[in-house]
């Protein structure tokens, strides 16, 4: 009896013994081809062209940083980092704080026809850029807001607006509601509801959507792309993409470009990881 | 109960009323104006032009506009099994590692919130470059590899390849949260009644997550009919329009030859498939009209 019964174990334990070092062998691959582009950027970042075209994987010689400097000044960062700062600030404020109100007022369903806006701000989620962008692009060109970081950012907030809101929603809906009657017996007016009462328990959602559409307004390409240009419009994204068509011969040049567009993102993503994993989640994990 | 009557819920319209009025400005009135320009002749500066149907006659009897269409199908196959089975197999993978898994999920994550100038940048020059890239590398020392980008039969797999290397982080990520609120007792019982790994997760971890891998299916399906970034950037459509998608189409109509009737025609069709997938997601939506 006990034999037979030790006989499966035993062999049970060498398949799971097995199981466990093909499983780490996999998430450890996963893992390297996740990060080797980004080794890439940072080695070849620091050698002169001559030395990446021998060998992109060889390591740099010297922390030689005249390619950085090459890199600041051949992509004009100084005004793109103006810019993008500009552009991602007014996205951020636009967004959230249009999106707040109109989530306190879903959720509770107290605007008239509720049901009716919320389908349309589901509907817009998925809609293609390009069934907009062009008859908005030459209104933009007529009226001369091509070229305002101002104007470029309505429109990514816009863009922005509904998952916005319907995160938002979710902080609103665990907010219970006796909270609301009871402001109202005592006399607080809608606005003052939300003011004093939703809005300052919602922080938390306005903080983890505001990171999410931070990342999304600096990294967005075909808005930005179509409605910012000539390069005083330039935000670092752009300037680094105009930069590379100049520069495309110096390999070296370009990924210190590469790491200057990259890093800023990575120290942000690293020090703000829990409200990304958040904001990333909360829309598509249905608990 | 004050609150439920109709003539309090018209206070309440100024807290939605900017954001409508933004959508409106910047969305809704555009694309009506963009049905409308479908019809017409259009370079976007003069006055258009009624033209009727021509511009969709054009479209359908054009070879480009089937094999862009054609490119979003293989763009939307390639997207919905290559990184949804391996997302998969790594997030459960995930759920094995009670302490690592946190520094894994950033890791995965990393490509995914940089942004997409510098992802393709950085794989056309440090990857697939003949002179400066790995691929350039390895050919000049012998092994038999073509320029993936610059050949019509691999342009638009090594474009996806780009595209799914930044993506499919974001998706182990979604999946490993919803499988971490799969029910613990559940998971135990089975382990108890000696269900293997393989039946713990067929059994127990995919009926649990299957509501996450549906929505996660109809929104990799939405935008791979409007997926333009990693195309236009990394070959802009070509070599010979081999890897043409129907919104890289459009947008080089509307600002390269500015025939924006045709794009905005394209733009119709290509919401049209948008469409079909967007009614499966606001269907799926619907619990937060109800809850």
């Amino acid at each position: 009896m006990c034999l037979r019964l030790d006989e499966p174990r035993e062999s049970s334990r060498v398949t799971n013994h097995f199981a466990r070092i093909a499983g780490h062998a996999t998430l450890l691959m996963a893992a390297a081809v996740s990060l080797g582009p980004l080794l890439l950027v940072v080695l070849n970042a620091f050698k002169p062209h001559a030395a990446i075209v021998q060998d992109p994987l060889s390591l740099p010689t010297a922390l030689a940083l005249n390619n950085f400097r090459a890199a600041w000044s051949g992509g004009g960062f100084s005004v793109g980092l103006i810019n993008s700062v500009l552009l991602t600030g007014t996205t951020v404020l636009v967004t959230v704080g249009l999106a707040a109100p109109a989530a306190f007022s879903l959720a509770r369903r107290r605007t008239a026809y509720w049901k009716l806006i919320s389908i349309y701000f589901l509907c817009s989620v998925t809609v293609p850029i390009q069934l907009f962008l062009f008859p908005l692009y030459f209104v933009y060109a007529r009226l001369g807001l091509v070229g305002n970081v101002f104007a470029t950012a309505c429109i990514i907030a816009a863009i922005n607006l509904p998952l916005s809101i319907l995160l938002l929603r979710t902080y609103v809906v665990a907010i219970p509601i006796e909270l609301d009657h009871s402001a109202l017996m005592d006399g607080a007016s809608p606005w003052q509801i939300f003011r004093y009462v939703i809005a300052p328990l919602m922080r938390p959602g306005m903080v983890t959507v505001a990171v999410i559409v931070a990342l999304n307004a600096w990294n967005e390409f075909l808005i930005t792309s179509t409605f910012q240009q000539g390069s005083s419009g330039f935000t670092m994204t752009l300037g680094y993409r105009a930069m590379t068509s100049v520069m495309a011969a110096d390999r070296g040049i370009m990924m210190a470009g590469a790491c200057i567009i990259v890093v800023p993102i990575v120290v942000f993503f690293l020090l703000l990881q829990r409200l990304f994993l958040e904001g990333m989640t909360a829309g598509a994990v249905k608990g | 109960m004050s609150l439920a009557g109709s003539q309090s819920s018209w206070r309440y319209i100024p807290f939605v009323l900017p954001a409508l009025l933004l959508s409106a400005a910047v969305v809704l009135l555009p694309a009506v104006l963009t049905l409308l320009v479908a019809f017409t002749d259009w370079d976007g500066v003069s006055v258009p032009s009624w033209t009727g149907l021509d511009n969709f006659r054009d479209l359908l009897s054009d070879f480009t506009f089937w094999h862009s269409l054609f490119n979003n199908v293989k763009w939307s196959v390639i997207f919905l099994t290559l990184p949804m089975a391996l997302s998969l197999a790594v997030a459960s993978l995930l759920r094995t590692r009670r302490r690592s898994y946190a520094v894994y999920q950033i890791i995965f994550l990393l490509p995914y919130v940089l942004s997409p100038i510098a992802n393709a940048s950085i794989w056309s020059n440090m990857i697939y470059d003949q002179i400066s890239g790995v691929v350039g590398f390895m050919r000049a020392h012998g092994l038999p590899l073509r320029d993936p980008l610059g050949h019509v039969g691999s342009a638009l797999y090594a474009v996806a390849a780009a595209d799914m290397w930044h993506f499919w982080g974001y998706l182990t990520v979604v999946y490993f949260a919803a499988m971490r609120q799969v029910p613990s007792d559940q998971l135990e019982a089975a382990y108890l009644e000696g269900a293997s790994p393989w039946q713990v997760f067929r059994y127990v971890t995919l009926p649990n997550i299957a509501p996450t891998i549906a929505l996660m299916f109809v929104l990799v399906t939405i935008f791979s009919f409007l997926t333009f970034d990693y195309v236009y950037l990394m070959t802009g459509g070509g070599p010979a329009r081999a890897t043409e998608l129907l919104s890289t189409l459009a947008y080089g109509l509307a600002f390269r030859t500015f025939e924006v009737g045709k794009a905005a025609a394209v733009a119709l069709c290509m919401s049209l498939f948008g469409l079909i997938a967007a009614c499966a997601y606001a269907w799926m939506s619907r619990e937060s009209l109800r809850a």
